[in-house]
């Protein structure tokens, strides 16, 4: 089946003369949890705001499941849900009305059943009467999610979903977005929690200085460029690494208790077996090993970095 | 068409409207009582009538006039100004919507609310004074055209504007002058010679001219030229809106 979003060639330069985005060229796989990583001004937002109709691009095609976002936009469009990252919402309509309200917008017929089922998921049925203004900053990122749900969307944009929020809200969006993909949904969302990345998505894009410099299946990204590392307590503490291990390139902690060995699958470098036959020769004894993989963190600041 | 959209803006900007009855409606409606104490009954005491029209009964139609060019502008720019403030547009930038719908929803809006508030004025102006109209279709004809051409003229202002001072200024500055030299409350033949060819220059006299005309059958100058001059400010409105939205002007940018 084709991607449900293709952007291909896609460039935004602001009035600024600020190059926010040169040439992206993206496809988003139908049904999959996608997550776009990037620093802050990286232009993830720019790019999600093009697909959805927000800013006018300076170049470029997007579709959205076949339809042109320009040529087709109300077809386009109307397939999208998008959650942005500020808290922006009218501030004196009540909870009913201002979901309600989003649900004509995208012109679909009122469906007062659909509304009171996607409140109820987002813990928001209670306070249908309530004024926006009233609710916590959690309850307001529900509210701007039950918008965006609002309309039956078949591609949702979440931007920045658990910026500043508690534990507990993110654990219930987490479920909430899998659950949507189970339904079929395509969840696109941006984030600088790599964690975010690292639990929900299926593929990961990185996106840095207005280009896409990597886009890659998660677990092949975590196994291809992870590095995994051997942590060891000592059972004494070493003043310095003995000579020998020179070709380990170990590194001991300042007090002499723990050895660490950093070591990536493709490496050439000599394998755990053999560092802890070495170990034993060498009369090291150890009280505890572990070891660790690397996380999406360390792999996209290394990205990032290289790139800088 | 999106008339599931165009309804529900609509329907959002009138409930805006009653949620704060007391700022569309009540203030109107005491600030042109205030206008017949003072205008009507201090001044009107020494002019009794003009074009043989009680003084009082002259003012009405400006008075209208006046709430309605003012209020159509504020409530057409506040009502899209506030969501680029707050960035609650993003909902319907992204929304499957055209632009003529955006248009028909908030200008629909901005102008039912000052009809609405016309005619209560005019209901208003109706127990003080006694009033009569000779041309009521005229008369409507007038309402609407005006609240439609100066909502108008309000969206683009809110559009326009970047920060609360810009959206006050052109209303404060330009609207309210021109109001108040339009000949509201006095007849320009009552002005000396060299203000009166000044004043045929204001667009606000030929829409004061023309409503009153729909009153009493008398004007300054001669309905079609009235008419003709509010349609004219209104085909140069929706230019303006038309190419606002073709390039995405303050919007998409």
């Amino acid at each position: 089946m084709p991607s449900i979003i293709s952007i291909s060639g896609v460039t935004k330069t602001y009035a600024t003369g600020f190059k926010a985005l040169k040439e992206i060229n993206l496809d988003i796989e139908r049904g999959e949890i996608f997550a776009l990583l990037g620093p802050n001004g990286a232009g993830k937002t720019t790019l999600i705001s093009i697909v959805c109709g927000i800013v006018n691009r300076s170049s470029g095609t997007v579709t959205v499941d076949g339809h042109d976002i320009s040529r087709d936009y109300r077809a386009a469009r109307s397939l999208i849900g998008l959650v942005p990252q500020e808290l922006t919402i009218d501030a004196f309509e009540s909870v009913w009305a201002t979901v309600s309200y989003s649900r004509g917008l995208f012109g679909k017929p009122a469906n007062p059943a659909f509304v009171e089922k996607v409140l109820r998921d987002l813990s928001l049925w209670d306070k249908k009467d309530a004024k926006a203004i009233t609710l916590s900053g959690g309850m307001k990122r529900r509210l701007m999610i039950a918008k965006a749900l609002s309309h039956e969307p078949r591609v949702l944009f979440l931007d920045e979903p658990t910026a500043g929020v508690d534990v507990e809200l993110r654990q219930d969006m987490w479920a909430m977005v899998r659950r949507l993909r189970e339904d079929g949904v395509t969840i696109i969302l941006t984030t600088h929690y790599i964690e975010e990345a690292e639990a929900m998505a299926d593929r990961v894009g990185v996106i840095n200085r207005g280009e896409i410099v990597l886009v890659e299946d998660k677990a092949e990204l975590m196994r291809t460029l992870g590095r995994k590392r051997l942590l060891l307590e000592l059972r004494s503490p070493l003043a310095a690494i003995p000579e020998t291990f020179s070709r380990y390139a170990l590194e001991l902690s300042p007090n002499g208790d723990q050895l660490t060995y950093t070591y990536d699958n493709q490496s050439e470098r000599p394998g755990v077996a053999s560092l802890l036959r070495d170990l034993e020769t060498a009369g090291i004894q150890f009280r505890d090993i572990d070891t660790q993989n690397s996380s999406l963190e360390e792999i996209f600041v290394n990205l990032v970095r290289k790139d800088a | 068409m999106n008339l599931r959209a165009v309804w529900a803006i609509y329907k959002m900007e009138m409930a805006r409207a009653f949620r704060t009855v007391l700022q569309s409606i009540v203030s109107p409606v005491i600030s042109t009582s205030l206008y017949f104490v003072v205008f009507g009954s201090a001044i009107g005491s020494r002019i009794t009538e003009i074009d043989g029209i009680s003084y009082g009964a002259f003012i009405v139609p400006g008075l209208i006039m006046l709430s309605l060019l003012t209020q159509s502008i504020s409530n057409a720019s506040f009502a899209i100004y506030f969501p680029k403030f707050v960035g609650s547009i993003y909902e319907l930038l992204s929304a499957p919507v055209s632009y003529l719908e955006i248009i028909v929803a908030y200008v629909g809006g901005a102008a039912t609310k000052s009809i609405i508030l016309g005619l209560i004025i005019l209901a208003t102006a109706s127990l003080f004074v006694p009033l009569t109209i000779e041309h009521p279709f005229w008369m409507l004809a007038f309402l609407v055209l005006t609240a439609v051409t100066f909502s108008l003229f309000g969206f683009i202002i809110g559009i326009w504007a970047r920060s609360f001072e810009q959206l006050q200024l052109v209303p404060l500055l330009i609207i309210t002058p021109l109001t108040f030299l339009g000949g509201s409350f006095y007849s320009i033949d009552m002005l000396p010679g060299i203000w009166r060819t000044v004043t045929l220059f204001n667009p606000v006299l030929y829409l004061v001219s023309g409503f009153r005309w729909s009153f009493y059958g008398k004007s300054d100058v001669s309905i079609g030229i009235s008419l003709g001059m509010t349609v004219v400010f209104l085909l140069i409105c929706i230019a303006i809106v038309a190419w606002i939205f073709r390039t995405g002007y303050r919007l998409r940018n």
